[in-house]
Protein backbone atom coordinates (compact mmCIF):
# COMPACT_ATOMS: atom_id res chain seq x y z
CA UNK A 1 0.00 0.00 0.00
CA UNK A 2 1.34 3.33 -0.97
CA UNK A 3 0.13 6.34 0.65
CA UNK A 4 0.35 10.17 -0.05
CA UNK A 5 -0.99 12.83 2.51
CA UNK A 6 -1.10 16.41 1.50
CA UNK A 7 2.32 16.04 -0.32
CA UNK A 8 3.91 19.33 -0.76
CA UNK A 9 7.16 20.10 -2.96
CA UNK A 10 9.34 23.09 -4.70
CA UNK A 11 12.14 22.52 -6.17
CA UNK A 12 12.78 26.50 -5.42
CA UNK A 13 10.73 28.55 -3.23
CA UNK A 14 7.26 29.99 -3.88
CA UNK A 15 7.26 28.01 -6.91
CA UNK A 16 5.59 24.52 -6.11
CA UNK A 17 6.00 21.59 -8.15
CA UNK A 18 3.52 19.45 -6.45
CA UNK A 19 0.68 20.86 -4.14
CA UNK A 20 -1.24 19.14 -1.30
CA UNK A 21 -1.18 16.14 -2.75
CA UNK A 22 -3.03 13.18 -1.42
CA UNK A 23 -3.98 9.77 -2.91
CA UNK A 24 -3.62 6.36 -1.89
CA UNK A 25 -2.47 2.95 -4.06
CA UNK A 26 -3.77 -0.59 -3.01
CA UNK A 27 -1.07 -3.82 -3.01
CA UNK A 28 -1.33 -5.28 -6.73
CA UNK A 29 -2.81 -1.86 -8.35
CA UNK A 30 -1.68 -1.02 -11.60
CA UNK A 31 -1.81 2.79 -11.77
CA UNK A 32 -1.01 5.18 -14.48
CA UNK A 33 0.44 8.46 -13.68
CA UNK A 34 -0.04 10.86 -16.42
CA UNK A 35 0.17 14.58 -17.52
CA UNK A 36 1.50 17.24 -19.56
CA UNK A 37 4.85 17.84 -19.37
CA UNK A 38 5.34 19.69 -15.91
CA UNK A 39 2.67 18.16 -14.27
CA UNK A 40 5.17 16.56 -11.77
CA UNK A 41 5.15 12.49 -12.42
CA UNK A 42 8.82 12.18 -11.93
CA UNK A 43 8.91 14.50 -9.21
CA UNK A 44 6.08 12.58 -7.60
CA UNK A 45 8.12 8.89 -7.76
CA UNK A 46 11.29 10.85 -6.67
CA UNK A 47 8.93 11.83 -3.73
CA UNK A 48 8.16 8.19 -3.25
CA UNK A 49 11.41 7.00 -3.45
CA UNK A 50 12.98 9.69 -1.03
CA UNK A 51 15.15 10.74 -3.34
CA UNK A 52 13.57 14.55 -2.31
CA UNK A 53 12.58 15.85 0.80
CA UNK A 54 8.69 17.05 0.96
CA UNK A 55 6.17 18.79 2.97
CA UNK A 56 3.28 16.43 4.07
CA UNK A 57 3.49 12.39 4.66
CA UNK A 58 4.53 9.30 2.13
CA UNK A 59 3.46 6.07 3.90
CA UNK A 60 4.58 2.79 2.10
CA UNK A 61 3.11 0.05 3.78
CA UNK A 62 2.40 2.24 7.09
CA UNK A 63 5.59 2.95 6.94
CA UNK A 64 6.56 7.26 6.38
CA UNK A 65 9.60 7.38 4.25
CA UNK A 66 11.86 9.40 6.39
CA UNK A 67 16.42 8.81 6.52
CA UNK A 68 15.53 6.15 8.84
CA UNK A 69 13.55 4.13 6.55
CA UNK A 70 14.93 4.38 3.51
CA UNK A 71 17.04 1.36 3.44
CA UNK A 72 13.68 -0.39 4.06
CA UNK A 73 11.42 1.37 1.85
CA UNK A 74 13.54 1.22 -1.29
CA UNK A 75 13.97 -2.46 -0.83
CA UNK A 76 10.43 -2.23 -1.82
CA UNK A 77 10.38 -0.46 -4.14
CA UNK A 78 11.80 -1.21 -7.42
CA UNK A 79 12.18 1.76 -10.27
CA UNK A 80 13.12 1.95 -13.82
CA UNK A 81 14.31 5.26 -15.00
CA UNK A 82 13.75 6.43 -18.20
CA UNK A 83 17.02 6.59 -19.56
CA UNK A 84 18.61 2.71 -18.92
CA UNK A 85 21.65 3.90 -19.40
CA UNK A 86 21.88 5.34 -16.14
CA UNK A 87 20.12 2.55 -15.00
CA UNK A 88 23.10 -0.17 -16.07
CA UNK A 89 25.67 0.99 -14.38
CA UNK A 90 27.90 -2.20 -14.43
CA UNK A 91 29.70 -3.40 -17.58
CA UNK A 92 27.53 -6.40 -18.29
CA UNK A 93 23.83 -7.21 -17.58
CA UNK A 94 24.52 -9.85 -15.07
CA UNK A 95 26.96 -7.58 -12.64
CA UNK A 96 23.97 -4.87 -12.93
CA UNK A 97 21.32 -7.85 -12.13
CA UNK A 98 23.38 -9.05 -9.29
CA UNK A 99 24.00 -5.50 -7.90
CA UNK A 100 20.87 -5.33 -5.86
CA UNK A 101 20.36 -8.54 -4.50
CA UNK A 102 23.73 -8.50 -3.15
CA UNK A 103 23.39 -5.24 -2.06
CA UNK A 104 20.46 -6.56 0.05
CA UNK A 105 22.60 -9.32 1.59
CA UNK A 106 21.12 -12.03 -0.55
CA UNK A 107 24.15 -15.03 -1.22
CA UNK A 108 25.79 -15.01 -4.61
CA UNK A 109 23.75 -18.44 -5.03
CA UNK A 110 20.28 -17.25 -4.31
CA UNK A 111 21.40 -14.10 -6.24
CA UNK A 112 22.49 -16.30 -9.52
CA UNK A 113 19.63 -18.03 -9.60
CA UNK A 114 17.37 -15.05 -9.62
CA UNK A 115 19.07 -13.40 -12.15
CA UNK A 116 19.12 -16.55 -14.01
CA UNK A 117 15.07 -17.07 -13.50
CA UNK A 118 14.92 -13.14 -14.41
CA UNK A 119 16.40 -14.07 -17.63
CA UNK A 120 14.73 -17.06 -18.05
CA UNK A 121 10.75 -15.47 -17.28
CA UNK A 122 11.78 -12.22 -19.47
CA UNK A 123 13.38 -14.57 -22.33
CA UNK A 124 16.95 -12.62 -22.06
CA UNK A 125 18.69 -15.71 -21.25
CA UNK A 126 21.72 -14.79 -24.20
CA UNK A 127 21.65 -11.15 -22.71
CA UNK A 128 23.39 -12.41 -19.51
CA UNK A 129 27.01 -11.72 -20.44
CA UNK A 130 26.92 -8.84 -23.19
CA UNK A 131 27.85 -5.70 -22.22
CA UNK A 132 25.91 -3.04 -21.27
CA UNK A 133 27.23 -0.18 -23.48
CA UNK A 134 26.93 -3.00 -26.83
CA UNK A 135 22.96 -4.10 -26.71
CA UNK A 136 20.65 -2.34 -28.40
CA UNK A 137 18.09 0.75 -27.11
CA UNK A 138 15.31 -2.08 -26.52
CA UNK A 139 17.00 -4.76 -25.27
CA UNK A 140 18.09 -2.43 -22.28
CA UNK A 141 15.08 -1.58 -21.58
CA UNK A 142 14.18 -4.79 -20.86
CA UNK A 143 17.88 -5.41 -19.28
CA UNK A 144 17.08 -2.76 -17.16
CA UNK A 145 13.41 -4.11 -16.30
CA UNK A 146 15.11 -7.38 -15.90
CA UNK A 147 17.34 -5.77 -12.70
CA UNK A 148 15.03 -4.38 -11.17
CA UNK A 149 12.78 -7.98 -10.65
CA UNK A 150 16.01 -9.72 -9.47
CA UNK A 151 15.56 -7.53 -6.52
CA UNK A 152 12.40 -8.86 -6.29
CA UNK A 153 10.51 -5.45 -4.96
CA UNK A 154 6.84 -5.28 -3.71
CA UNK A 155 6.24 -2.74 -6.18
CA UNK A 156 7.30 -1.55 -9.31
CA UNK A 157 7.77 2.02 -10.17
CA UNK A 158 8.54 2.96 -14.54
CA UNK A 159 9.43 6.22 -15.59
CA UNK A 160 8.49 6.36 -19.68
CA UNK A 161 9.08 2.66 -20.09
CA UNK A 162 8.53 2.65 -23.51
CA UNK A 163 10.27 6.18 -24.52
CA UNK A 164 12.51 5.94 -27.48
CA UNK A 165 11.19 2.19 -28.37
CA UNK A 166 10.45 0.84 -31.80
CA UNK A 167 6.94 -0.66 -32.09
CA UNK A 168 8.42 -4.15 -32.05
CA UNK A 169 10.33 -3.25 -28.54
CA UNK A 170 7.56 -1.06 -27.61
CA UNK A 171 4.97 -4.20 -27.90
CA UNK A 172 7.46 -6.38 -25.71
CA UNK A 173 8.11 -4.60 -22.48
CA UNK A 174 3.94 -3.66 -23.01
CA UNK A 175 3.46 -7.40 -22.34
CA UNK A 176 6.11 -7.48 -19.96
CA UNK A 177 4.41 -4.94 -17.64
CA UNK A 178 1.10 -6.38 -17.96
CA UNK A 179 2.36 -10.03 -17.22
CA UNK A 180 4.27 -8.25 -13.84
CA UNK A 181 1.98 -9.34 -10.63
CA UNK A 182 3.38 -6.55 -8.14
CA UNK A 183 2.39 -3.09 -7.79
CA UNK A 184 3.09 -0.87 -10.77
CA UNK A 185 3.14 2.95 -11.37
CA UNK A 186 3.99 4.17 -14.50
CA UNK A 187 4.47 7.49 -15.64
CA UNK A 188 4.17 8.18 -18.87
CA UNK A 189 2.69 10.51 -22.37
CA UNK A 190 2.37 7.02 -24.39
CA UNK A 191 -1.30 7.12 -22.91
CA UNK A 192 -2.11 3.71 -25.44
CA UNK A 193 0.49 1.94 -22.96
CA UNK A 194 -1.32 3.32 -20.23
CA UNK A 195 -4.56 2.11 -21.25
CA UNK A 196 -2.75 -1.69 -22.40
CA UNK A 197 -1.28 -1.81 -18.89
CA UNK A 198 -3.18 -0.01 -15.94
CA UNK A 199 -6.60 -0.66 -14.87
CA UNK A 200 -6.27 3.12 -12.78
CA UNK A 201 -4.98 6.46 -13.84
CA UNK A 202 -3.92 9.36 -11.52
CA UNK A 203 -3.98 12.68 -14.00
CA UNK A 204 -1.93 15.35 -12.72
CA UNK A 205 -2.05 18.93 -13.62
CA UNK A 206 0.15 21.83 -11.92
CA UNK A 207 1.20 19.58 -9.14
CA UNK A 208 -2.33 18.49 -8.21
CA UNK A 209 -4.04 15.55 -9.11
CA UNK A 210 -6.93 17.05 -11.22
CA UNK A 211 -9.09 13.01 -12.11
CA UNK A 212 -8.68 9.69 -10.33
CA UNK A 213 -10.54 6.88 -11.67
CA UNK A 214 -10.89 3.87 -13.86
CA UNK A 215 -8.03 4.06 -16.96
CA UNK A 216 -10.58 3.10 -19.59
CA UNK A 217 -12.81 6.11 -18.41
CA UNK A 218 -10.48 8.98 -17.88
CA UNK A 219 -8.63 8.10 -21.00
CA UNK A 220 -11.70 8.43 -22.89
CA UNK A 221 -12.77 11.94 -21.93
CA UNK A 222 -11.76 13.19 -24.09
CA UNK A 223 -12.82 16.92 -22.97
CA UNK A 224 -10.94 16.03 -19.90
CA UNK A 225 -7.67 15.51 -21.44
CA UNK A 226 -7.81 18.71 -24.02
CA UNK A 227 -8.05 21.22 -20.73
CA UNK A 228 -5.29 19.72 -19.67
CA UNK A 229 -3.05 19.53 -22.75
CA UNK A 230 -3.49 16.56 -23.27
CA UNK A 231 -4.77 13.87 -26.09
CA UNK A 232 -6.95 11.33 -26.34
CA UNK A 233 -4.84 7.49 -26.73
CA UNK A 234 -4.64 6.99 -30.10
CA UNK A 235 -6.14 3.77 -30.16
CA UNK A 236 -9.10 5.84 -29.11
CA UNK A 237 -9.24 8.55 -31.36
CA UNK A 238 -11.73 8.70 -34.17
CA UNK A 239 -10.20 8.33 -37.66
CA UNK A 240 -11.71 10.51 -40.93
CA UNK B 1 31.30 7.38 -39.86
CA UNK B 2 32.88 10.15 -37.43
CA UNK B 3 35.74 10.48 -35.10
CA UNK B 4 33.68 9.44 -31.83
CA UNK B 5 32.23 6.68 -33.64
CA UNK B 6 35.66 5.17 -34.04
CA UNK B 7 36.35 5.72 -30.73
CA UNK B 8 34.25 4.12 -29.55
CA UNK B 9 33.91 1.22 -32.04
CA UNK B 10 37.93 0.72 -31.42
CA UNK B 11 36.67 1.11 -27.24
CA UNK B 12 34.31 -2.07 -28.00
CA UNK B 13 36.90 -4.11 -30.33
CA UNK B 14 38.59 -4.06 -26.55
CA UNK B 15 36.56 -5.55 -24.86
CA UNK B 16 36.32 -8.52 -27.71
CA UNK B 17 39.72 -9.16 -27.47
CA UNK B 18 38.97 -9.81 -23.83
CA UNK B 19 36.62 -12.12 -24.67
CA UNK B 20 38.51 -14.30 -26.65
CA UNK B 21 39.96 -17.38 -25.20
CA UNK B 22 43.51 -17.94 -24.78
CA UNK B 23 46.10 -19.68 -21.87
CA UNK B 24 46.62 -16.42 -20.88
CA UNK B 25 43.06 -15.13 -21.15
CA UNK B 26 41.93 -17.91 -19.28
CA UNK B 27 44.21 -16.78 -16.47
CA UNK B 28 43.47 -15.13 -13.02
CA UNK B 29 43.03 -11.85 -13.13
CA UNK B 30 45.25 -10.95 -10.38
CA UNK B 31 48.01 -12.80 -11.45
CA UNK B 32 48.11 -11.31 -14.62
CA UNK B 33 48.17 -7.81 -12.93
CA UNK B 34 50.34 -8.90 -10.45
CA UNK B 35 52.64 -9.87 -13.18
CA UNK B 36 52.45 -7.15 -15.11
CA UNK B 37 53.00 -4.47 -12.28
CA UNK B 38 56.53 -6.63 -11.78
CA UNK B 39 57.34 -5.76 -15.51
CA UNK B 40 56.49 -2.73 -15.52
CA UNK B 41 58.40 -2.11 -11.99
CA UNK B 42 61.60 -3.66 -13.31
CA UNK B 43 61.38 -2.19 -16.92
CA UNK B 44 61.45 1.78 -15.40
CA UNK B 45 63.86 0.74 -12.84
CA UNK B 46 66.32 0.41 -15.69
CA UNK B 47 69.27 2.66 -15.55
CA UNK B 48 68.75 5.50 -18.08
CA UNK B 49 72.08 4.55 -20.29
CA UNK B 50 71.69 0.67 -20.11
CA UNK B 51 70.08 0.19 -23.30
CA UNK B 52 71.56 -3.25 -24.45
CA UNK B 53 70.26 -4.37 -21.14
CA UNK B 54 66.86 -2.93 -21.57
CA UNK B 55 65.94 -4.18 -25.60
CA UNK B 56 65.44 -7.87 -23.94
CA UNK B 57 62.95 -6.90 -21.64
CA UNK B 58 60.61 -7.06 -24.79
CA UNK B 59 60.87 -10.57 -24.90
CA UNK B 60 58.15 -10.78 -22.23
CA UNK B 61 55.64 -9.02 -23.77
CA UNK B 62 56.13 -10.37 -27.63
CA UNK B 63 56.13 -13.79 -25.94
CA UNK B 64 53.01 -13.40 -23.89
CA UNK B 65 51.20 -11.42 -27.18
CA UNK B 66 51.89 -14.83 -28.91
CA UNK B 67 50.28 -17.32 -26.47
CA UNK B 68 47.33 -14.95 -26.37
CA UNK B 69 46.53 -14.71 -29.85
CA UNK B 70 46.57 -10.98 -30.13
CA UNK B 71 48.50 -9.09 -32.92
CA UNK B 72 51.94 -7.19 -31.79
CA UNK B 73 50.50 -4.82 -34.33
CA UNK B 74 46.79 -4.59 -32.81
CA UNK B 75 48.57 -2.92 -30.03
CA UNK B 76 50.24 -0.27 -31.87
CA UNK B 77 47.12 0.66 -33.93
CA UNK B 78 45.77 0.79 -30.93
CA UNK B 79 47.81 2.80 -28.92
CA UNK B 80 49.03 5.15 -32.04
CA UNK B 81 47.96 8.39 -30.12
CA UNK B 82 49.68 7.47 -27.06
CA UNK B 83 52.40 5.98 -28.58
CA UNK B 84 53.65 9.63 -29.92
CA UNK B 85 53.55 10.86 -26.33
CA UNK B 86 55.77 8.64 -25.02
CA UNK B 87 58.08 8.70 -27.78
CA UNK B 88 58.14 12.60 -26.67
CA UNK B 89 59.74 12.38 -23.48
CA UNK B 90 63.06 11.74 -23.61
CA UNK B 91 63.19 14.04 -26.95
CA UNK B 92 65.37 16.85 -25.41
CA UNK B 93 67.53 15.03 -23.37
CA UNK B 94 70.14 14.65 -26.88
CA UNK B 95 70.05 18.53 -25.83
CA UNK B 96 70.65 18.66 -22.29
CA UNK B 97 73.72 15.46 -22.45
CA UNK B 98 76.06 16.18 -24.92
CA UNK B 99 78.78 13.88 -23.62
CA UNK B 100 80.06 11.12 -26.30
CA UNK B 101 79.26 7.95 -24.64
CA UNK B 102 80.13 5.42 -27.17
CA UNK B 103 81.60 5.17 -30.65
CA UNK B 104 79.73 3.78 -33.18
CA UNK B 105 82.34 3.93 -35.96
CA UNK B 106 83.02 7.29 -37.04
CA UNK B 107 79.99 8.85 -35.14
CA UNK B 108 80.16 9.34 -31.53
CA UNK B 109 76.47 8.73 -29.68
CA UNK B 110 76.06 11.68 -26.71
CA UNK B 111 74.47 9.48 -23.71
CA UNK B 112 71.33 12.05 -24.18
CA UNK B 113 70.90 10.01 -27.41
CA UNK B 114 71.01 6.73 -25.33
CA UNK B 115 69.01 8.12 -22.72
CA UNK B 116 66.09 8.87 -25.35
CA UNK B 117 66.17 5.66 -26.92
CA UNK B 118 66.13 4.14 -23.12
CA UNK B 119 62.96 5.84 -22.08
CA UNK B 120 61.52 5.69 -25.02
CA UNK B 121 61.63 2.08 -25.01
CA UNK B 122 60.84 2.09 -21.45
CA UNK B 123 57.67 3.72 -22.46
CA UNK B 124 56.93 1.52 -25.21
CA UNK B 125 57.48 -2.09 -23.31
CA UNK B 126 55.28 -0.65 -20.19
CA UNK B 127 52.42 0.46 -22.70
CA UNK B 128 52.80 -3.17 -24.33
CA UNK B 129 52.46 -4.88 -21.07
CA UNK B 130 49.59 -2.92 -19.96
CA UNK B 131 47.33 -3.15 -23.31
CA UNK B 132 47.89 -7.08 -22.90
CA UNK B 133 46.71 -6.61 -19.47
CA UNK B 134 43.63 -5.05 -20.80
CA UNK B 135 43.13 -7.28 -24.20
CA UNK B 136 43.27 -10.01 -22.19
CA UNK B 137 41.00 -9.49 -19.04
CA UNK B 138 37.18 -7.96 -19.18
CA UNK B 139 36.73 -4.65 -17.21
CA UNK B 140 35.31 -6.32 -14.29
CA UNK B 141 37.38 -9.15 -13.55
CA UNK B 142 40.22 -6.68 -13.27
CA UNK B 143 38.23 -4.51 -11.07
CA UNK B 144 37.30 -7.71 -8.95
CA UNK B 145 40.74 -8.70 -8.55
CA UNK B 146 41.97 -5.24 -8.02
CA UNK B 147 39.48 -5.34 -4.67
CA UNK B 148 40.87 -9.00 -3.90
CA UNK B 149 44.55 -7.06 -3.49
CA UNK B 150 43.01 -4.65 -1.23
CA UNK B 151 43.09 -1.46 -3.66
CA UNK B 152 40.57 1.29 -2.99
CA UNK B 153 36.85 0.66 -3.35
CA UNK B 154 37.03 3.88 -4.12
CA UNK B 155 39.35 4.26 -6.73
CA UNK B 156 38.21 0.84 -8.39
CA UNK B 157 34.87 2.36 -8.26
CA UNK B 158 35.69 5.13 -10.58
CA UNK B 159 38.03 2.78 -13.00
CA UNK B 160 34.60 0.50 -13.48
CA UNK B 161 32.25 3.80 -14.13
CA UNK B 162 34.65 5.51 -16.15
CA UNK B 163 34.92 2.75 -18.24
CA UNK B 164 31.06 1.79 -18.31
CA UNK B 165 30.48 5.71 -19.52
CA UNK B 166 33.34 6.58 -21.58
CA UNK B 167 31.24 5.14 -24.22
CA UNK B 168 28.16 7.21 -23.08
CA UNK B 169 29.89 10.77 -23.01
CA UNK B 170 31.85 9.95 -26.11
CA UNK B 171 28.23 9.39 -27.65
CA UNK B 172 27.07 12.74 -26.31
CA UNK B 173 30.34 14.37 -27.39
CA UNK B 174 29.50 12.98 -31.09
CA UNK B 175 25.88 14.22 -30.45
CA UNK B 176 26.86 17.68 -29.98
CA UNK B 177 29.58 18.11 -32.26
CA UNK B 178 27.20 16.72 -35.23
CA UNK B 179 24.49 19.15 -34.04
CA UNK B 180 27.37 22.21 -34.43
CA UNK B 181 28.82 21.16 -37.39
CA UNK B 182 25.33 20.92 -38.86
CA UNK B 183 24.73 24.47 -38.35
CA UNK B 184 28.42 25.26 -38.94
CA UNK B 185 28.83 24.13 -42.55
CA UNK B 186 32.23 24.75 -43.62
CA UNK B 187 34.16 24.81 -40.43
CA UNK B 188 36.74 23.01 -39.63
CA UNK B 189 37.08 21.73 -36.15
CA UNK B 190 35.01 23.61 -33.52
CA UNK B 191 35.72 27.10 -33.27
CA UNK B 192 37.57 28.73 -30.27
CA UNK B 193 34.65 31.00 -29.24
CA UNK B 194 32.52 28.07 -29.06
CA UNK B 195 34.76 25.97 -26.93
CA UNK B 196 33.87 26.94 -22.98
CA UNK B 197 30.14 26.57 -23.93
CA UNK B 198 30.68 23.17 -25.27
CA UNK B 199 32.59 21.75 -22.13
CA UNK B 200 30.22 23.61 -19.92
CA UNK B 201 27.63 21.39 -21.68
CA UNK B 202 29.61 18.29 -21.37
CA UNK B 203 30.19 18.68 -17.70
CA UNK B 204 26.48 19.64 -17.19
CA UNK B 205 25.31 16.85 -18.85
CA UNK B 206 27.80 14.34 -17.05
CA UNK B 207 26.79 15.91 -13.92
CA UNK B 208 22.92 15.41 -14.67
CA UNK B 209 23.73 11.78 -15.73
CA UNK B 210 26.41 11.11 -12.59
CA UNK B 211 23.43 11.82 -10.01
CA UNK B 212 20.72 9.85 -11.95
CA UNK B 213 23.18 6.91 -11.87
CA UNK B 214 23.41 7.70 -8.08
CA UNK B 215 20.06 7.63 -7.50
CA UNK B 216 19.99 4.59 -9.27
CA UNK B 217 22.82 2.85 -7.04
CA UNK B 218 21.12 3.76 -3.92
CA UNK B 219 17.76 2.73 -5.03
CA UNK B 220 19.03 -0.88 -5.30
CA UNK B 221 20.64 -0.80 -1.71
CA UNK B 222 23.86 0.99 -2.62
CA UNK B 223 25.93 1.78 0.73
CA UNK B 224 29.55 2.62 0.12
CA UNK B 225 30.54 -0.84 -0.92
CA UNK B 226 30.16 -2.09 -4.80
CA UNK B 227 29.96 -6.27 -5.43
CA UNK B 228 31.80 -6.86 -8.09
CA UNK B 229 31.73 -10.10 -10.37
CA UNK B 230 32.26 -13.57 -8.88
CA UNK B 231 36.03 -14.41 -9.71
CA UNK B 232 37.43 -17.94 -10.19
CA UNK B 233 39.60 -18.40 -7.15
CA UNK B 234 43.09 -18.73 -7.83
CA UNK B 235 44.63 -22.05 -8.38
CA UNK B 236 48.12 -23.76 -9.35
CA UNK B 237 48.39 -22.61 -12.77
CA UNK B 238 47.91 -19.36 -12.13
CA UNK B 239 50.40 -19.13 -9.20
CA UNK B 240 52.97 -21.25 -11.29
CA UNK B 241 52.29 -18.10 -14.58
CA UNK B 242 52.78 -15.53 -11.72
CA UNK B 243 56.19 -17.06 -10.24
CA UNK B 244 57.38 -17.85 -13.56
CA UNK B 245 56.68 -14.55 -15.48
CA UNK B 246 58.33 -12.80 -12.30
CA UNK B 247 61.34 -14.77 -12.19
CA UNK B 248 61.75 -14.74 -16.18
CA UNK B 249 61.56 -10.39 -16.15
CA UNK B 250 63.51 -10.62 -12.86
CA UNK B 251 66.50 -12.78 -15.17
CA UNK B 252 66.04 -10.44 -18.18
CA UNK B 253 66.04 -7.60 -15.70
CA UNK B 254 69.64 -8.50 -13.77
CA UNK B 255 71.27 -10.73 -16.10
CA UNK B 256 73.17 -9.06 -18.95
CA UNK B 257 71.33 -11.51 -21.83
CA UNK B 258 72.09 -9.26 -24.44
CA UNK B 259 75.51 -8.58 -23.50
CA UNK B 260 76.17 -12.66 -23.08
CA UNK B 261 74.74 -13.35 -26.80
CA UNK B 262 77.26 -10.35 -28.03
CA UNK B 263 80.07 -12.10 -26.10
CA UNK B 264 79.59 -15.33 -28.02
CA UNK B 265 80.02 -14.11 -31.16
CA UNK B 266 82.31 -10.62 -30.15
CA UNK B 267 85.48 -11.20 -28.15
Amino acid sequence: MIEFQHVSFAYEKDRPVIRDLSFRIESGESVGLIGANGAGKSTVMKLLLGLLPCEGQILVDDTPVTKETLKTIRRKLGFVLQNSDNQMFMPTVYEDMIFAPLNYMVSREEAEKRVDAVLARLGLTELKYRHNHKISGGEKRMAAIATILAMEPEAILMDEPTSALDPYNRRVVINTIRELSQTKIITSHDLDMILDTCDRVLLLSEGQIVADGPAGEILRDQALLESHRMELPLSLSRRD
Amino acid sequence: MNKMEKALHELSEMDDLAAQSSPIHRLHPAAKLLSTIAYILLTVSFHKYDLTGLIPMLLGPVLLFQLSGIPVRTCFYKLRIVLPLVMAVGLFNPFFDRAPLLQLGPVAVSGGVISMLTLMLKGVFCLMASFLLMATTPIDSLCAALRKLHVPGLLVTLLLLTYRYVGVMTEELAVMTDAYHLRAPGQKGIHVSAWGSFLGQLLLRSMDRAQELYASMLLRGYHDHFHYAGIRPFRLPDGLYLVGSILAFLLLRFVPVAALLGSLFVR
